[in-house]
Parts: C-alpha cells; sequence; structure tokens
C-alpha cells in the first residue's frame, strides 16, 4: 500500500488516527475518517481518474462537490453496485471498491481515445450529418455508437437495500447548511417555528468547511459546531444531514433524499435512503454557489481544478492538490487560494489575472509573499496530456478581448481556476421564480419569487460570509415572522472581518491563440467553444437549440461549471446581452436521484396492495388458481389433483347446470347509496327507469359513459325507501364510485344523495344450480325461499348460518340462483357453513372461468370483456333496458348519426368450428395474404359442457341481420383459418325457464 | 465561399479541414413577408413537416411557418422519442403505419440523420385480460397489413433478460406482443431536419413570432395578427399542441380537448443494457435506452388540467416504482433529469386532422401521448388536406365532426375492467 503523499500532516477535518483501506481500480489504497473519495485519491497522488465521455480524454478531479464534471466512478459490485457516482461526494469508508467508468481496458490506457485523434471528424452534431448511407447500416453503426456511449454500467443484481418515504409539514423548511442557512435555521428556531435545516454534507458548514475563514474569534468550523449543538437542543428543529433537497414543486412542497447510511457502505438489508417529502409553509433557499472556472485550450487536463475545490482540500482534508500551481481567474478568490497554498507548503508560481488593475487586500497579500502576479494576463493553454505540466501565459490587450505579446511558459502541475460564481438557483427557479441577470456579478440571481420562498446568502448573489451569516439571519426571522412567530432576544450581528474586494470582470471567450485548439466548456460532454460555434454558425443559436445540438449541461453533472459560459460565449457570438439570449430551464432533480428511493417500499409484493376475499384462506387451501382483477386475486378454478384447467372448469359448469355451485362474489364493487333523491340519482345514472323498483326489489342497470357507450353494469337492489344498494364489476368499481361522486360534487350538487363504498364491507357468495334453494334452505332462518314467496329479482333480509344476511335472488348463471351477503368478518365462516351442508348436494366451488362459461351460454355480456367502450346498448340488443322517457348519462350521444347507424357492430353468438382464442378477427372475405377488412371480432370463446362443443361471442358489423352466414376466422397467429356460424347470443335456455324455476 | 449545404461523410471530412467553419445555417431566419399562400401556426414537428410537404408534395412553396419561441421545442422535444404503428383500429393503424413508412426513408429523405432505431417495442401481458385484450391488437394489426407478433415466454427471456418474469413477482409478466419495426428516433433531428428540408424548398421559418389572433371576415380566413405584424394568406393551417383550444378560442370555435401535462425522465448514461422498448399498461410505464445510455421512461398523463409545462410528483414514484418492479437491477441507477409537456386529449384519445367551420382555417391536433411517432403521417395529410381543401382519406376519419356525428375512434375504450 503506497503512502498518502500528498497527505499534510496537520489541521483540517479529518481523522488521521481512523485509517480506512479502499480499492480503486484494483488497486488498495489507504484514506482516513472525513475523507471523501476525491481527497483520498489526491492525497495518493492519483491523478487520472476517469475519461470524457466523447473523446475519451484523461480526467483528473475538477471540484470538491456536486459539480463536478469528470470524477463519475462505478461504486461497489454485484447487488450494492452503483454507477455514476461523483467521487467527490462519496464519503470513504473501510473496504469501499471503486472504478473509473466508460474506458477500455483502463482509465489509463484508454482504447476508446481514438475518438480524440479524430475529433475533427466529431464536431458538435456530426451524427446529424452522417451514418445515412448505405440506408440499412444505420442499426450496425448504432451498435458501435451505443457501446462508445453510456458512462458506468447498470447493477447485475437487484438491489439488497431498503429504502423508505416520511411526509413532514414544517413552518420553516432551510435549504442549506452552510453560514446562512445555519443563520436562518437559528433564527427562524429561536422564534419556536417548527424548522427543519437540510444539507447535503456530513456535516455542517458549507462553504466554512473549506474556505478557512473566521466568525468573531472562532474559527468558521467551530462557530458552525456551536449553532448545530444549538439546534440540536431545540425541540421544533430538525437537522438533516446528507440530505439533498432535489425537487421543489407546486404548493411549497419539496421532495428530498436522505443518504442515511451510504458513508458507511450500507450493509445488505438496511435502509439506505430515505424520500422526504416536505410541505413547508416557507421555504428558505440558502443553496450557495457554484464557482465557474476558465476556459482556454486544453483546460481540462488532469491537475486542472476550480480553485475554490483547492482550498477546501487543503483546508477540509488535509489533502495537497498539486506541488507546484498557478492560479488563474478575474478576481479575489485565486489570490485568496493563492494564499492558503503557500500556507500549505505548495509553490505558488504566480496568480495570472485577467484584470489590468488587480488591486484590493487579497491581491496585496500575494505580493507581499513574493509570490507574482501576473495582471492583465491570460492562460492560452495547457500542457501535458495525462497530467499537467504547465501553462502558456500570454498578456492581454488594453481591451482585455485579445492577446498581445509573446507566450510565456510556466511549469506546474496544478492549475487553479475562479470565474466567479454562479448562484445556486435551481431550486428557486424550480418554484417558478424569475431570475434577473445581474451585470456587476455576471450571474443570474432570484428575482420575484411565485411560491412562499426566499433566497438568502451566495445564492442570492451576496458572497461575503458577513453578508450571508446577516442575510441568512433575517430571512429565516422573517420567513418565521410571517407565520406569527417572534424571536426572542434577537443577538447582534457577528463581527466579521470583510476586506476591501476588487471588482470582478467577467470573460467568457478569448481568441483562440492557435487554430483547431480546444477549449472546453462543457467538460462532461467534451463540448468546446468551437462547438458553441459551429452551432450558432447553423442557426441553432437559441439558447435551447444549442443545448440539445451541443448537448451542453446534459451530463450528470447537468452543466453546472460550464452553463454559464455556455451562454456567455452564445451572447457574445450573437452580439447580444445574455439575459437576451436566457437561460435554460432549471428541471427536477438536482442532483440525480436512484430510482429505489423513489420507488420506496413500493416494490416486490409491495408494488401494489393485494385484495383478498374473506375466504381466500380457504380457496388457496383448496387449491384454486387465482387470476389477477384489478388488485383482487379471484379464484379462476379449482382443479382436482391431476385435473386440467379444462376438465376442471369443464366440472365446474356441470355441477352448475346439473346439481350445485357456490361462487366467491365477493369482489363485486358495492355501493351504498342513501338519501331522498337517490331514486332520481339512479334514473340519471342508468338508462333504465328506477321510479317503480319496490322496497325488496331488484334490477339490473347499464351505465353509459357520455359518449353513450357502456361502462358499467351490475344489480341494484332497494333496501328500504331511501336505501339502495348498487354492485358493479369487480374491475370497474373504483372507476364508478368516483365517476358517481364526480357527478355528484360538481353536476348535481343539489342531490340530497350520499354514496359509500362498501365493498369491503361484504362477503358474498353466490350459489346456483337447480339444487340451489335446498341447499339454502338447510341454512336459512325466518326467510321463506318458496319461489312464489321470494321469486327472482327479490331481496330479502334474514339469518343464514346465524349470521345476519341479506339474500337477493339473482343470476348470471342462468339457473336458479342466490347471493348471500353478510358482514365480511363473518365471510368464512358462512363459507365453511356452505361447505358442510353442501356435502350432500355435491356442492362445487366454481371459479370465474367457469361463470364465464356459463354466462356465455345464455348470452349475458361481461363489460370489459364483450365490450370495450365502443359499444351502445343498441349494439348489444339492449334498447328494451333504453328507457325513451328519461334523461340519462349518454342520451345524448345515441341518439347521433354514427351512433344510431343500423349497420354498426352487433352482439352475436357464434358457432365456431374449433375453439378460438378471444381478440380472433373476424373477416367478410378471406384473402391469402393481409390486408383483409375486418368486420368483427370474437369476444368471447368457451367449450361449452352444456352444448358439447365450442361457442363464442362477438361484435359483428350488422352481425343480427347476417344471423345464419358464414364468416371466416383468420389466425394468422397460429397459421390456421376457422369457419364460423353467426346465431343468437343466447345458446342455452333462451326462454329462461331455469331461471324462474 | 460557397457555404455547405449537403450532408455526408465526404462533405464532413471536407469541412473538418476548415475546422467547420463554412457550414450553412440549416435554415434562415428571414425577414416576414406580407402575405403568403400558405401560413402554418407552430413550430413542432406537425407543422414543420406540414410546411415541408406543402412544398414538397403540392408544390406551395410561398408558406410562412411561425412559431412563437425556437421551432421544436413543445412536444416534439419533450417525448420519449417512441415510434410505433400498433395501433387497433383501422383509421389509427392507417396514419400510424403511414407514418412509421416515411420514418422508415426519413434520413435519405431530408438528408438528415434522424436516428430512426428500429429495435422492436414489446407490450408486457400480465393477467388474462391483458392477454386477451394484446391478442386481439396482434390480430387486427397483421391484419391490416402491419408486423406484430406475439412472444413466448421463453422469447421475451431471450430478448430481454434483465426483465423481471419472476411468477411471484406482484403482476407477474405472462405473455407479450412485439412490433419489430417500432422503436425510436432523435426527436430534436426529426424538427430539425423538416425546418432545413423546408426551408431549402423555400419556406420561410420564422422563429419568435407568436400569433395574437386570426383575420376572419365573412367566415373565411384572410391572415394572423401576430408580435410581428399582420401576415395575410388564403390558408392557415393550426398544429400547436398543448394550446390548440387557446388558438380555437381566437378563431372563435371551441375543441373537445382537454390538455394535461405528461411527464418524462432520464436516468444517467449507463452501457448499453437494455436494447428494445418496453410498455406496461397494466404496471404502467415506458422505457427504452437512449444512444446516449441513458434510460428514457414515462407513463400516463397527470389528471388535472394544466398548461404549465411541469407535472407533479406522484406520478414520478409510480413511474420509478414501476421500472423498479420490472427491472430490479435499475434501483440504483438514478433518475437525472425529469421534465413535463402538455398534451391535447380529446375524449376517445384521437386526433382532429381537417377542417374547421372557419373556411381556409385547418386544424391539426389532439395527439395526446402519440404526436411524436405520428409526425410524418400527420404532415402528410395535412398539408394534402390544406394543398386541396379536403381531408386527405386517411384524415378524414379524424374531422372534428365526429364529435357530433358520434363516429369516434376510441383508442383508449374501457378496458382494464372485467367481472
Amino acid at each position: 500500500m503506497k503512502r498518502q503523499r500528498n497527505r499534510l500532516d496537520v489541521g483540517a477535518r479529518i481523522d488521521r488516527s481512523r485509517r480506512l483501506r479502499f480499492h480503486f481500480n484494483g488497486k488498495p489504497y489507504e484514506g482516513f475518517a472525513g475523507d471523501t473519495l476525491a481527497s483520498a485519491l489526491l492525497a495518493n497522488g492519483v491523478r487520472v481518474v476517469a475519461r470524457s465521455f466523447k473523446y475519451h480524454r484523461p480526467r483528473g478531479i475538477y471540484s470538491a462537490g456536486m459539480e463536478e464534471p469528470n470524477a463519475l466512478v462505478q461504486l461497489g459490485g454485484g447487488a450494492s453496485s452503483e454507477p455514476n457516482l461523483r467521487a467527490t461526494q462519496v464519503e470513504l469508508f473501510d473496504g469501499l471498491e471503486a472504478a473509473s467508468v466508460n474506458c477500455w481496458p483502463s482509465v489509463n490506457f484508454d482504447i476508446w481515445a481514438f475518438n480524440d485523434r479524430v475529433s475533427g471528424l466529431l464536431p458538435a452534431g456530426f451524427y446529424y450529418k452522417t451514418f445515412m448511407w448505405p440506408k440499412s447500416f444505420w442499426h450496425s453503426y448504432e451498435k458501435v455508437i451505443r457501446k462508445g456511449a453510456g458512462l458506468g454500467t447498470a447493477p447485475e443484481m437487484p438491489d439488497h437495500n431498503i429504502y423508505e418515504k416520511r411526509h413532514q409539514h414544517c413552518d420553516v423548511l432551510v435549504v442549506g447548511g452552510g453560514p446562512a442557512g445555519i443563520s436562518a435555521a437559528l433564527a427562524a428556531g429561536r422564534s419556536g417555528a417548527r424548522v427543519i435545516l437540510a444539507d447535503e454534507q456530513a456535516e455542517l458548514g458549507g462553504a466554512l468547511l473549506g474556505n478557512g475563514e473566521r466568525i468573531e474569534a472562532a474559527s468558521g468550523v467551530d462557530w458552525a459546531m456551536g449553532a448545530r449543538a444549538e439546534l440540536d437542543g431545540m425541540d421544533e428543529v430538525r437537522v438533516l444531514s446528507r440530505t439533498t433537497a432535489f425537487g421543489y414543486y407546486d404548493h411549497n412542497y419539496v421532495l428530498m433524499v436522505e443518504r442515511v447510511n451510504d458513508h458507511l457502505g450500507a450493509p445488505p438489508g438496511t435502509l439506505r435512503q430515505r424520500l422526504w417529502k416536505i410541505r413547508a409553509r416557507q421555504v428558505v433557499l440558502a443553496t450557495g454557489s457554484i464557482e465557474r472556472p476558465m476556459v482556454f485550450a486544453d483546460n481540462d487536463r488532469p491537475g486542472v481544478m476550480l480553485a475554490g475545490a483547492a482550498r477546501t482540500y487543503i483546508n477540509r482534508f488535509g489533502v495537497k492538490p498539486g506541488n507546484r500551481a498557478v492560479l488563474y481567474g478575474n478576481n479575489d478568490h485565486i489570490h485568496q487560494v493563492a494564499l492558503d497554498l503557500a500556507d500549505a507548503g505548495v509553490r505558488v508560481e504566480a496568480v495570472v489575472d485577467v484584470r489590468a488593475k488587480a488591486v484590493g487586500e487579497a491581491v496585496a497579500a500575494v505580493r507581499e509573499r513574493g509570490i507574482e502576479v501576473m495582471a492583465g494576463h491570460a492562460v492560452g493553454g495547457a500542457l501535458g496530456k495525462k497530467r499537467l505540466r504547465g501553462v502558456e501565459v500570454l498578456a492581454l490587450n488594453e481591451k482585455g478581448d485579445g492577446f498581445a505579446g509573446d507566450i510565456r511558459r510556466l511549469r506546474c502541475d496544478l492549475l487553479c481556476l475562479s470565474g466567479g460564481w454562479t448562484p445556486t438557483v435551481h431550486l428557486f427557479s424550480q418554484s417558478g421564480g424569475k431570475l434577473d441577470y445581474s451585470e456587476n456579478q455576471a450571474c443570474f440571481l432570484p428575482g420575484e419569487a411565485r411560491q412562499a420562498v426566499s433566497v438568502a446568502g451566495a445564492a442570492n448573489g451576496v458572497f461575503a460570509l458577513k453578508g450571508c451569516l446577516g442575510e441568512g439571519a433575517a430571512a429565516g426571522r422573517s420567513a418565521a415572522g410571517k407565520l406569527g412567530f417572534r424571536e426572542v432576544g434577537a443577538p447582534e450581528a457577528l463581527p466579521v472581518a470583510q476586506g476591501e474586494a476588487g471588482a470582478l470582470m467577467p470573460v467568457w471567450r478569448l481568441p483562440p491563440v492557435s487554430k483547431g485548439e480546444r477549449r472546453f466548456v462543457d467538460l462532461h460532454g467534451d463540448v468546446t467553444v468551437s462547438d458553441i460555434e459551429l452551432a450558432a454558425r447553423e442557426g441553432y443559436s437559441a439558447n435551447e437549440h444549442l443545448k440539445r445540438y451541443t448537448s451542453t449541461g446534459m451530463g450528470p453533472d447537468q452543466g453546472r461549471t460550464g452553463n454559464m459560459h455556455a451562454l456567455g460565449i452564445l451572447a457574445d457570438i450573437r452580439g447580444e446581452s445574455i439575459p437576451a439570449v436566457g437561460t435554460t430551464t432549471f428541471r427536477p432533480p438536482y442532483t440525480p436521484v436512484p430510482y429505489g428511493v423513489m420507488a420506496g417500499r413500493d416494490v416486490g409484493v409491495l408494488a401494489d396492495p393485494v385484495r383478498m376475499t374473506a375466504m381466500h384462506g380457504w380457496h388457496e387451501r383448496s387449491g384454486a388458481v387465482f387470476d389477477d382483477v384489478g388488485q383482487w386475486k379471484r379464484p379462476w378454478y379449482f382443479p382436482r389433483t391431476g385435473e386440467g384447467m379444462a376438465a376442471a372448469v369443464r366440472r365446474e359448469c356441470i355441477a352448475a347446470r346439473s346439481g350445485v355451485a357456490i361462487l366467491d362474489a365477493s369482489t363485486l364493487g358495492k355501493i351504498d347509496i342513501q338519501g331522498p333523491d337517490a331514486a332520481k340519482f339512479l334514473n340519471r345514472v342508468y338508462t333504465n327507469s328506477w321510479n317503480k323498483l319496490a322496497v325488496g326489489r331488484c334490477r339490473y342497470g347499464l351505465m353509459l359513459g357520455e359518449d353513450g357507450m357502456v361502462m358499467d353494469d351490475g344489480v341494484t337492489s332497494r333496501l328500504a325507501e331511501n336505501h339502495y344498494f348498487m354492485t358493479t364489476t369487480s374491475g370497474g368499481a373504483a372507476r364508478v364510485m368516483a365517476w358517481l361522486e364526480d357527478w355528484l360534487q360538481c353536476e348535481w350538487p343539489e342531490l340530497k344523495v350520499y354514496l359509500t363504498s362498501v365493498t369491503e364491507q361484504w362477503a358474498t357468495l353466490s350459489i346456483s344450480g337447480p339444487n340451489a334453494r335446498r341447499l339454502l334452505s338447510e341454512l336459512a332462518e325466518g326467510v321463506d325461499l318458496e319461489a312464489d314467496a321470494f321469486p327472482h329479482m327479490v331481496v330479502r333480509s334474514g339469518k343464514v348460518a346465524g349470521i345476519e344476511a341479506r339474500i337477493s335472488r339473482v343470476s348470471f348463471t342462468g339457473e336458479l340462483g342466490y347471493e348471500v351477503s353478510v358482514a365480511t368478518s363473518y365471510g368464512l365462516a358462512l363459507w365453511q357453513a356452505f361447505q358442510r351442508v353442501g356435502e350432500n348436494y355435491d356442492l362445487t366451488p366454481i371459479g370465474t372461468e367457469a361463470l364465464h362459461v356459463l354466462r356465455a351460454e345464455k348470452g349475458y355480456i361481461a363489460v370489459g370483456h364483450d365490450t370495450d367502450g365502443s359499444v351502445t346498448p343498441g349494439d348489444l340488443g339492449m334498447d328494451w333496458i333504453v328507457s325513451k322517457k328519461k334523461d340519462f348519462i349518454g342520451r345524448r350521444s345515441l341518439a347521433r348519426a354514427d351512433t344510431m347507424r343500423t349497420d354498426r357492430k352487433h352482439f352475436v353468438g357464434l358457432l365456431p368450428e374449433t375453439r378460438v382464442p378471444e381478440g380472433a378477427q373476424i373477416v367478410a372475405e378471406y384473402k391469402r395474404r393481409p390486408p383483409m377488412k375486418m368486420i368483427g371480432h370474437v369476444t368471447s370463446c368457451y367449450d361449452s359442457a352444456a352444448l358439447g362443443r365450442p361457442i363464442a361471442l362477438a361484435l359483428i358489423a350488422g352481425g343480427r341481420e347476417r344471423i345464419g352466414e358464414t364468416v371466416t376466422i383468420p389466425l394468422t397467429l397460429q397459421g390456421r383459418v376457422v369457419k364460423a356460424e353467426i346465431t343468437s347470443p343466447v345458446f342455452y335456455d333462451p326462454k329462461g325457464e331455469r331461471l324462474n324455476g | 465561399m460557397k457555404k455547405n449545404k449537403r450532408y455526408s461523410i465526404f462533405s464532413l471530412a471536407r469541412n473538418a479541414r476548415n475546422y467547420h467553419e463554412n457550414w450553412a445555417a440549416a435554415w434562415r431566419s428571414p425577414e416576414p413577408k406580407p402575405s403568403y399562400d400558405a401560413i402554418i401556426v407552430g413550430g413542432g414537428g406537425h407543422g414543420l413537416a406540414t410546411a415541408y410537404y406543402l412544398a414538397k408534395q403540392h408544390g406551395i412553396t410561398n408558406v410562412a411557418l411561425i412559431e412563437k419561441g425556437p421551432i421544436g421545442l413543445g412536444n416534439t422535444g419533450r417525448n420519449t422519442t417512441v415510434i410505433r404503428s400498433n395501433y387497433l383500429w383501422d383509421e389509427s393503424a392507417a396514419i400510424y403505419e403511414l407514418s412509421l413508412k416515411l420514418y422508415e426513408g426519413l434520413s435519405q429523405e431530408l438528408n438528415y440523420n434522424i436516428m430512426l432505431s428500429q429495435r422492436g417495442l414489446v407490450s408486457l401481458a400480465h393477467s388474462q385480460h391483458d392477454l386477451r385484450e394484446i391478442e386481439r391488437r396482434v390480430n387486427a394489426i397483421r391484419l391490416n397489413g402491419i408486423d406484430s407478433e406475439m412472444l413466448s415466454m421463453a422469447e421475451l427471456k431471450q430478448l430481454i433478460p434483465i426483465l423481471n418474469l419472476s411468477p411471484n413477482s406482484r403482476y407477474p409478466v405472462i405473455g407479450a406482443s412485439i412490433q419489430r419495426r417500432g422503436g425510436t428516433a432523435r426527436h430534436d433531428a426529426i424538427a430539425w431536419g423538416y425546418a432545413r428540408a423546408a426551408d431549402d424548398r423555400g419556406v420561410d421559418i420564422l422563429q419568435h413570432t407568436e400569433v395574437t389572433g386570426f383575420r376572419i371576415q365573412g367566415g373565411r380566413v384572410e391572415g394572423v395578427e401576430t408580435t410581428r405584424g399582420f401576415i395575410a394568406a388564403p390558408k392557415v393551417g393550426v398544429a400547436v399542441a398543448g394550446h390548440s383550444s387557446v388558438l380555437a378560442d381566437m378563431a372563435g370555435f371551441r375543441l373537445p380537448i382537454s390538455s394535461h401535462p405528461l411527464q418524462a425522465m432520464v436516468s444517467e448514461p449507463l452501457k448499453p443494457i437494455f436494447n428494445t422498448v418496453l410498455m406496461s399498461a397494466a404496471v404502467h410505464v415506458y422505457l427504452s435506452q437512449s444512444d446516449r445510455g441513458e434510460l428514457v421512461m414515462g407513463a400516463g398523463i397527470d389528471k388535472f388540467n394544466s398548461y404549465a409545462q411541469r407535472g407533479s410528483p406522484p406520478i414520478l414514484e409510480d413511474i420509478l416504482a414501476a421500472t423498479v418492479e420490472l427491472f430490479p437491477i435499475f434501483s440504483r441507477v438514478k433518475m437525472m433529469r425529469q421534465w413535463g409537456g402538455i398534451v391535447d386529449v380529446c375524449p376517445d384519445a384521437s386526433p382532429i386532422v381537417g377542417k374547421t367551420p372557419v373556411s381556409g382555417l385547418y386544424l391539426n391536433c389532439g395527439w395526446g401521448t402519440g404526436g411524436f411517432k405520428s409526425i410524418p403521417g400527420s404532415g402528410f395529410v395535412f398539408a394534402h388536406t390544406i394543398a386541396q381543401d379536403e381531408p386527405h382519406e386517411i384524415a378524414a376519419p379524424f374531422s372534428l365532426e365526429r364529435f357530433s356525428t358520434g363516429a369516434l375512434i376510441d383508442e383508449h375504450g374501457a378496458s382494464g375492467v372485467a367481472h
């Protein structure tokens, strides 16, 4: 194991007593607790950590945070493998394994780097201009392109961690735990408001952790630790570290991900991350800012780094990011960083400042240390390939937009850049807030807000520490104050020394030093200044077009370090101001979010609730095969040992026709309807009339959509004067309930009708067959079951097997039938009671398949099976159920020209030669090859035991006029053709004698 | 020096020698003329394709295409780029198949690589009901002369080895169909390719020009009022998905359309792992992997009406849960970017292409979630309709009148219920 040769001996927020071992690209290294993977790699002198997306250029660590464009790694392996993590954000743990992505065979020798050699052929959008010939070859080209693209690899195994979600309300949500956010949380917390402070880092402090600034007599870090202690002591304040707010939606709804134990390696089975869904009354965004780089030739070489990152590596991680440094920028920050570097023992060659007059305290201090300040100069290019070896510096002309004088070479292995700061306005923009451009600071700042949100500190363009503390406190106080919370004894503003600062001089683009050089704007996507110029030349000069044509800002870093330069260069080319060119939309998420945490527990068996009836356990024990009907598990058929589906269904059908069968009908939707206007309501939602339905009677109803098409059906009974009980299809229950409520609440608020879904409150079984009455009579008490006393479509209350029950005489099989409903908790007891007495009757449990055969023999429709939203009652031959005397939903649509056509598709029966798959199409004229004109399709098809042959139901154009004709069913999937005769849809007992028996 | 217009590997190589400094603009940015033979409102794929086919098929080249922002940034630039023609009803099959056929030759026709990737589109069945519906569809599609097949579970496993086919999952996959000619294409390239080809034939593409009203005299359209002044034309075609009702309102009639957000998202780029397009109606997600390596996903519309191009989080949670359910290995993959568009949905989920109550004013809208895949076919028949003042045969069933006659083409139907 190698020594951590770039590690400083003292200082920083790492624990030198806790050594952590890790592997990178298969090699062992050592770091300390408190390190990130990036800081540990730098400490170990690892320079090349990644390859770029397009040209596969060697890349090093560029930043110290989420803005990192280069250092993407694949973490772990197997079930813990995670692609595309930023090494700058991965907290080191013992045993960590990481590897570079997008390179082969290794990051140091990558075959794909051939792309860099032929980069002249691969400018922005090159793929739109070629790979078009020969036509059939694109698929082959594409395969190669796809292999070259992509970054990390998808894991090969399912995730072994779990995720959860939490909903939380709060008064004030503070996003960002730097000086401004801490101050806001303290102010709001001291007033007694319920506060959540969320920060993406492991510990509070934000920029203070890395910049070494002081507050009062203490270090900034100590101040932050003190604040943390105070916040932890407040009952109504919750501090969430390692938590990133990534989405800001309407009504101050903010989504955040908390990384619960990634920093411990997230052992198998543990909770890895938590999704917080926050509804905040007020939001304070103290999201800080991101440093911008400078743009010049080969500005992507390993060793080129943001100035603030270099500072962070020294002050927070105790790592020397290089031995010999040049700093280059357009503002005071490079001078401050030069001092920190010098203090850490780095040899500072020069500070190259584009400003002709570099003045201010920091500049003076640098000069005092004897470091050369090259004012009015620029870096023209970087030297070296896999590591930075030097820079070329040129003097700028008087206007500062071109070069004057000769190239001077400086040797260095570290180049620190600062091109100013871009406030992190992503969440503010997501919230709907407007952005205003600040010419002074050359950045977009939050403008008019659309939601209850304020922005403080660097995110608001206030970059100096003193301002951050003051503005944060004011924002926290104001947010809580708006909600009626008053801070008691507000402390004085903290004394912070603030030096005189020089103004920033924005430089977006300088002329090339030599033709064909590559100046990278978006490091991740390998987008150069020339690419932007080309896009503009070709007319893709709208900001959004530029982004899409060049893919600027489309990578995992979302262009955090490059977007402002792209915009500035585009504005420069167009000769317009930056605000005129505009900014692209900031879209969620702020940083990439794992699918797993968004899915939470809603995967596997919990993907959707499983609904089971009270009798489910019995069905399972009895060997039922289940079918998913919506969320319900319904017995499909009950095979006996060694029995196949066809034989089981046949047996079940014969039982229902010759003896007695029992079916679990609990899944049918049930809606309790009460109120003086209930009959009026039913009249409006069903096609038939409900005025004359007597108490104790049932009626079948058909429900249409506004388009006049059948949407649901079922039997409704009248239990009392103003009390009805509706049943719906199993699959349509929720939809019908919502539909009815919609009409009641939005269209007919004057109706006094109250709906209650009672699907889950009642367990229902249905018995049918010639012996149904005899069977029921053994269990029913106090109900006269004789045909005259209890005819078809009548409902009675009574006791069945000693349980309070509703008994209705209804049938979906065409046999004498009863439905018995009891409270769900008694469902199983009732079912078992029937099994007990049923032994004498050879009572046969049947599933939905047999039910379908039985109802199809009778020509009864199954909504959603025989109908598909394009079928009217008339099409079904059910005009008898459509009232001509009253209005109902869908009535007007039935009077339209097309719905009144006589050659519409009619519901008919078919006698096919052999059983055909449901969904088979019917043609009038069979041809050997498609296309063929289709005249309808088979909606249901079964082998009928009662008829001893296959039967089918179908929708056929003009079908009722074609009864007796033979049609053809071409089964192109099976390679056969079946003939069928059109018949009436009622195959069995057309007079309905069995039903009324 | 003459600017380079024709695209090929040779012109690319030639231009590499002078650092690509001689490429011509893909389309001009002309000043509006006072009048045109026809105006197309809306610079999305549908509008651009219409302008192109007006020029190419009908010789009408004095055309202005008016777009309030930059072209191609509405739904054309916001969809999940899925292309297919496996529709149930004959009318839908005809227009989507025309579209797919045009897509198949579009790179060469436009001399702009739209990266049509026909890697097959798979639809999953999770219940007997799904299976029945899928089989019905496949039967109908095949008899319409369009490719479609059922896949056995073994074939499905071979095609998508990473798919969760466990019989113990909440909604186990029990079958699937495939349209092998289905796939994806590069959405931006469709807009830019049509724009470049239309411009080449004389069409004026007027970006940043917003229509503020129609000038209508005696029931006839005379032109449009815009933020750059009045522009006259005897024929005006409108293709402004997301805002169709707003423009119809300006012209004085109403549309049976409701506008909803439709969300989509991409993951971070991954090495190739998934090489088909997958749809599941029951577990509700559709998914493909782009050439950049991003997993591209979408699902159903947000239920509320909106003109804001953003959706709400519950849909995202549903889509991602569905994705992890179908592909458990994607749990640690990360969502990188997420966005919304606004789709105009008709009551029967089919589009409106044809004439309007205003003479000379034509309408193309209501494509709902099917807008991208229909661009070439839609532009083709709409151009015909405008040029001939008579609906193209394939467009005829999609008239606005069908909502009064009742001749609906119900593509979403009442499926999903069962006894």
